[in-house]
């Protein structure tokens, strides 16, 4: 499961190798996080990302379990018991926008892992269940964000609500029932809002349960790397700890700075201010709008306006929503150029920053009303995403004329860092 | 020496192949099953719609006040409810339309009690996501074709709440609801 020359757990005391001979725990802390775990030398600051994803989930799950201390989950009292935790309770406001503010972080922490795999390849054979494992876990956090954003059963929430649990409705014959059966009644109200708080709460562990998943399928391989070609020899590899505790730890003190800054001097500048009004069933808001990290999929699915092949306008807007993210399952079988790294494959590089463009306006068509321009082109950007994936990526991947690769790791650093012994060599004090 | 007379065993073959253990395996697998299927079933048919949601009042609406051009919103089952009085214009409007040309083709007659055509009343819940669509209220946007207009994803509906334009597949739909007056209405 590791590279031959990973170092030995060694118990030093007589209390460790008692605890060692019982209950090897230490030991397998050192072949996962430690001095046991052989790291390609070669890492750069966005494989940070997976540690600051973990470290966001702690921070929801520590503030979650807080809130969920003072927070009443009935729809007469759901408003005011989360404008007592703001206003009463002592340090509520802190520990609300940490977790609102958390969770927005946490997706966009998620999403350049996701994308610094996609650059890198490292969804490509052997790495196939590990990529799998992670869409599983940012379905779940889907799923949770959303649970999470209804409690408030503010406007955003009951509406917000309304129209995920309608996206149900669209598929035909069992559409209505499940969507009935979801709610737990014919619109949200406190049956949905009592779910939601019990499945909030459950899921989070979840998630921390599918992420100890993906660390051991990626202690099987080891991490992927800039270069995309495997670890040869221990030249290549450094030990995970102290080398990459210690950049993780620099990562993550920016990582909690920028956060602070929109804890404490933005906090609202992610979300919506609908949510601020109290639900009202018979008045929508003039905009429905997902927060910021649902925009690309809600575009997606709103593209879809007119019927074609027989299908509804709408069933084919949520098939294609729920599409944009299975079809990241195949990924691994869609790209079969043997070359994981962009930095070696001159066309597919390029269209890697063309889809992150077309991410990114699909994410901006998603924050604005159904109205043209941007229905428009939405409709051209959803086509774009799913040509990329289906027709573009397959075939480049058959055509391209792909870099040379480097001989190993090592060779690839020394090739750019000169040949002086590695990493560059300071200049000496005048 | 007593002859040996071997006990039967669980792996004995029967005449047509199967092990007794066999067998074993699949009676505990049923009884397990008949027993796992019903309780995972109550998990699942606990979150539907409890008794209470269930038992659903119907409601009495006065339409006396209401103005044509005007509108009502009531709650029915937790979902809003529009009476909306037509002026003699938007029945025109309604009746012109080529009803094949419809995503979902319903004259205003279908839509309608007969000798009260002037009242059109609906769910306002639009048939996409669910939303409440704008139009009832004074002063909202009534969208392209003087009807509602469903501000979450675009849906416009005409002046007898038919879809006209945008994502909805359905006209607004029209609840259960009697005349017991000429201007009063149960619904349900």
């Amino acid at each position: 499961m590791s590279f031959p020359w990973a170092k030995q757990y060694q118990p030093t005391s007589a209390v460790g190798k008692w605890v060692d001979e019982r209950l090897p725990l230490p030991r397998f802390i050192h072949g996962a996080l430690g001095p046991g775990y052989p790291t390609p030398k070669n890492l750069n600051a966005f494989y940070n990302f997976g540690v600051l994803a973990g470290v966001a989930l702690v921070i929801q799950i520590i503030t979650g379990v807080v809130l969920a201390m003072h927070f009443a989950a009935d729809t007469r009292v759901a408003f005011d018991s989360v404008e007592h935790i703001m206003r009463d309770v002592n340090g509520g406001w802190m520990i609300r926008y940490m977790h609102a503010v958390g969770a927005s972080f946490f997706f966009g922490v998620v999403y350049i892992h996701i994308f610094r795999g996609l650059y890198y390849g490292s969804y490509k054979p052997p790495r196939e269940v590990l990529w799998m494992l992670g869409l599983v876990i940012f379905l779940l956090m889907m799923a949770t964000a959303f649970m999470g954003y209804v409690l408030v059963w503010g406007q955003m929430s009951f509406w917000g609500a309304q129209v995920i649990t309608g996206l149900f409705s669209a598929l035909p014959l069992v559409g209505t029932a499940i969507q009935t059966w979801l709610l737990g009644g014919f619109s949200p109200d406190n049956a949905t809002l009592n779910r939601f708080f019990s499945l909030h709460y459950l899921l989070p562990f979840v998630i921390f349960g599918v992420i100890i998943l993906h660390v051991w399928a990626l202690h099987i391989p080891g991490s992927n790397n800039p270069t995309g070609v495997d670890v040869k020899s221990e030249a290549d590899t450094v030990p995970f700890h102290p080398y990459y505790t210690a950049k993780d730890f620099v990562g993550l003190g920016v990582y909690l700075i920028v956060f602070s800054a929109f804890v404490f001097f933005m906090p609202n500048s992610l979300g919506e201010p609908d949510n601020y009004i109290p639900a009202n069933p018979l008045s929508t808001p003039a905009h429905i709008v997902p927060e910021w990290y649902f925009w690309p999929f809600y575009a997606i699915l709103r593209a879809f306006t007119a019927d074609f092949l027989g299908v509804p306008a709408k069933l084919w807007g949520v098939l294609a929503m729920f599409a944009s993210i299975l079809l990241l399952f195949l990924l691994p079988w869609l790209d079969t150029s043997p070359v994981r790294s962009n930095n070696y494959r001159p066309l597919s590089r390029i269209l890697f920053w063309v889809f992150v463009v077309v991410a990114l306006l699909l994410g901006v068509c998603g924050g604005k009303p159904a109205e043209e321009p941007w229905v428009r082109l939405s409709q051209i950007l959803t086509a774009y995403y799913f040509a990329h994936f289906l027709i573009i990526l397959p075939i480049v991947s058959k055509l391209e004329k792909t870099k040379p690769l480097p001989g190993s790791i090592s060779e690839a650093v020394l090739a750019k860092y000169g040949k002086g012994g590695g990493a560059p060599v300071a200049q000496p004090a005048e | 020496m007593a002859s040996e007379v071997r006990q039967a065993t669980a792996e004995d073959l029967s005449a047509g192949g199967e092990r007794r253990r066999d067998f074993l395996y699949v009676a505990t697998a049923a009884f397990a099953g008949a027993g796992v299927v019903p309780v995972a079933w109550s998990l699942v048919n606990q979150m539907n719609p409890s008794a209470d949601v269930l038992a659903l009042a119907s409601i009495d609406l006065d339409l006396g006040a209401v103005q044509p051009g005007q509108a009502i919103k009531a709650s029915w089952r937790g979902k809003p409810v529009f009476a909306r009085h037509l002026t003699p214009e938007e029945i025109a409007d309604a009746k012109k339309v080529d009803v094949a040309s419809l995503r979902d083709p319903q004259k205003l007659e279908d839509r309608t009690k007969p000798g009260n055509e002037q009242w059109l009343i609906t769910l306002g819940v639009c048939t996409h996501l669910g939303c409440v669509p704008l139009g009832a209220a004074e002063g909202e946007v009534r969208g392209d074709y003087g009807g509602y207009f469903c501000p979450c994803h675009g849906s416009h509906y005409d002046t007898a709440a038919r879809i006209r334009k945008g994502p909805a597949p359905k006209n607004l739909e029209v609840p259960p609801y009697q005349f017991k007056s000429p201007t009063a209405v149960t619904i349900g």
